[in-house]
């Protein structure tokens, strides 16, 4: 019974709205979905919202790998509270993620660098928004990891970096990589840190939720739903990719989800 | 891993600068800009009629959205982990989608569903009840992005716990209730407990979603966020930090009851 419920809520809930978007976008006729796709400030959108995101995903492969290293490893006075830190961008509004980076790197910020209404900015709000998924996903690993391996390798006359990528690194590799795809799919679909700081340039700064913002407040539906599908389909082409991953690092186990 | 000393520290210094360049310096810089002009000043400024409405209809949608949220949660966590079926993977996709989905189009979905042309809509407007750009809208939105949660939190623990007990409890003559109430529940009320506070501090600060269907009624249908981002289009910066400096504070509050319950849940 519990099956039924938990079928038909997720229907209510998930699956016929995302339906609607589906068959909206195909309201006009594969023709029109294909030209509202292949619209130019669609796709300067789109491009501008992949190259970041994977940007993004790789920079939070190496800063989260990074940062969860120093967290696990490394022992120094503040550490429980930088850990705890860690978790910040889940807890905030991404408005507010938004207005904090503009207090600092806005206009009139005491630094006197003003990233707005560049892609600077978009690539600083996506890496805040986006900090704890790899730091969160490659910790609890590195925790687990055996030393006794790290141990004989020193005593084998290997030096740090040769263990960190002959040992450490490939142990950890399942797991950066399920926290850079999470990372990515978020910065895929990321609005509202975004919104405030990257000015909205069509052609420049506009990346692909905000121009499907744009084009609902227009009435332009259909090209919005249009749009949508796309990053619907990346979403879940990166989610089955992550619940593989999943199955690689913990034999079997699903992904978290987080 | 041996790694000499200056190595550590060099390594250390580094990600604590992109955590301080990124994270730290630019909340601190919030808050002191806030507070800049006194506390006084603050203090009115969240508490003007607009944002007291913002507030309590904030308040209001989380209260709807997240009970709902955790009774289905734990009854598709059940479903997850005790049933046997195929196209579980299926339903486990659909569960995170709203993790992965684009908050804008959570929020057009909704409005296709539901707006005056939208499929549901126009029975609805028949009926009187109005969703898109009002409160319903906003709550549906706000179910939408926080659901997976308390499944995903309570899924695991479902998991661990086994139904050894359960079946126990079942052949000596518990009925299913009993059974739940008295074996299932006091397992998993860590993970339902956190999934509860990652839910609500999801609730308090969804914006994109909200933003698509509240249609912005000034004075009706002002989350927090929108506030925040009201007050900062219309050059009302101070406004704006002040509103934010509240929902980070409730922030902290989430973050502190996630340190507070996460080694209990672990426990589980």
């Amino acid at each position: 019974m519990s099956l039924g419920i938990a079928t038909l809520w997720l229907s209510v809930i998930v699956l016929i709205p995302l339906a609607a978007v589906v068959a909206k976008s195909t309201d006009g006729g594969l023709g029109a979905f294909w030209d509202a796709v292949t619209n130019r400030q669609a796709i300067a959108s789109l491009r501008l919202t992949l190259t970041m995101s994977i940007g993004v995903a790789a920079i939070n492969a190496a800063a989260g790998t990074l940062v969860a290293w120093v967290l696990v490893r490394d022992r120094f006075r503040g550490r429980g509270f930088i850990n705890a830190l860690i978790d910040l961008p889940f807890a905030l509004p991404t408005i507010v993620a938004g207005i904090t980076l503009l207090a600092l790197y806005g206009p009139n910020g005491p630094l006197g660098v003003n990233v707005v209404a560049t892609r600077w900015a978009i690539l600083m709000a996506l890496l805040f928004v986006t900090l704890p998924f790899v730091v969160r996903s490659v910790q609890p690993v590195l925790m687990e990891l055996d030393r006794e391996m790290e141990e004989a390798a020193v005593s084998l006359g290997a030096s740090s970096a040769t263990v960190f990528r002959r040992i450490v690194l490939p142990n950890l590799v399942p797991a950066i990589l399920s926290g850079a795809a999470l990372a990515f799919a978020r910065a895929v679909g990321e609005f509202g840190s975004i919104v405030l700081i990257a000015g909205n340039i069509p052609f420049k700064t506009e990346v692909a939720s905000v121009f499907i913002f744009g084009r609902i407040e227009s009435d332009a539906v259909i090209s919005a739903a249009a749009v949508s599908v796309v990053l619907l389909l990346l979403s879940l082409v990166v989610l089955v990719a992550i619940r593989s991953l999943g199955r690689l690092g913990h034999g079997g186990d699903a992904a978290d989800g987080r | 891993m041996v790694v000499d000393r200056r190595a550590r520290i060099g390594l250390r210094v580094l990600a604590l600068a992109y955590l301080a360049a990124l994270l730290l310096v630019p909340v601190a810089v919030v808050f002191y800009r806030t507070f800049e002009h006194g506390f006084g000043f603050v203090w009115d400024s969240i508490t003007t009629p607009a944002a007291v409405h913002a507030f309590w209809l904030t308040l209001e949608i989380a209260l709807i959205a997240v009970p709902l949220n955790t009774v289905l949660g734990v009854i598709t966590a059940m479903a997850l982990v005790r049933s046997r079926l195929r196209g579980k993977v299926v339903l486990q996709t659909i569960i995170d989608l709203p993790f992965a989905i684009s908050p804008v189009v959570i929020g057009l979905a909704l409005v296709l569903v539901y707006g005056r042309n939208g499929w549901f809509g126009g029975w609805f407007a028949d009926h009187g009840i109005q969703i898109i750009f009002a409160v319903p809208g906003m709550v549906l939105a706000t179910i939408f992005v926080c659901l997976p949660f308390v499944v995903r939190e309570v899924e695991p623990v479902l998991r661990e716990i086994g139904d050894e007990q359960e079946q126990a409890a079942a052949t000596l003559g518990a009925s299913r209730w009993q059974t739940f109430s008295r074996i299932t529940l006091p397992a998993i009320r860590y993970g339902i407990a956190y999934g509860v506070v990652l839910s609500m501090a999801r609730a308090i600060g969804e914006f994109g979603a909200v933003s698509v269907v509240s249609g912005k009624i000034a004075g009706e249908t002002d989350t927090l966020t929108l506030l925040v981002e009201n007050r900062y289009q219309n050059f009302d910066v101070a406004g704006a930090y002040a509103a934010s400096a509240l929902l980070a504070l409730i922030a902290l509050a989430t973050l502190l009851l996630m340190l507070r319950l996460r080694p209990r849940k672990d426990q589980a």
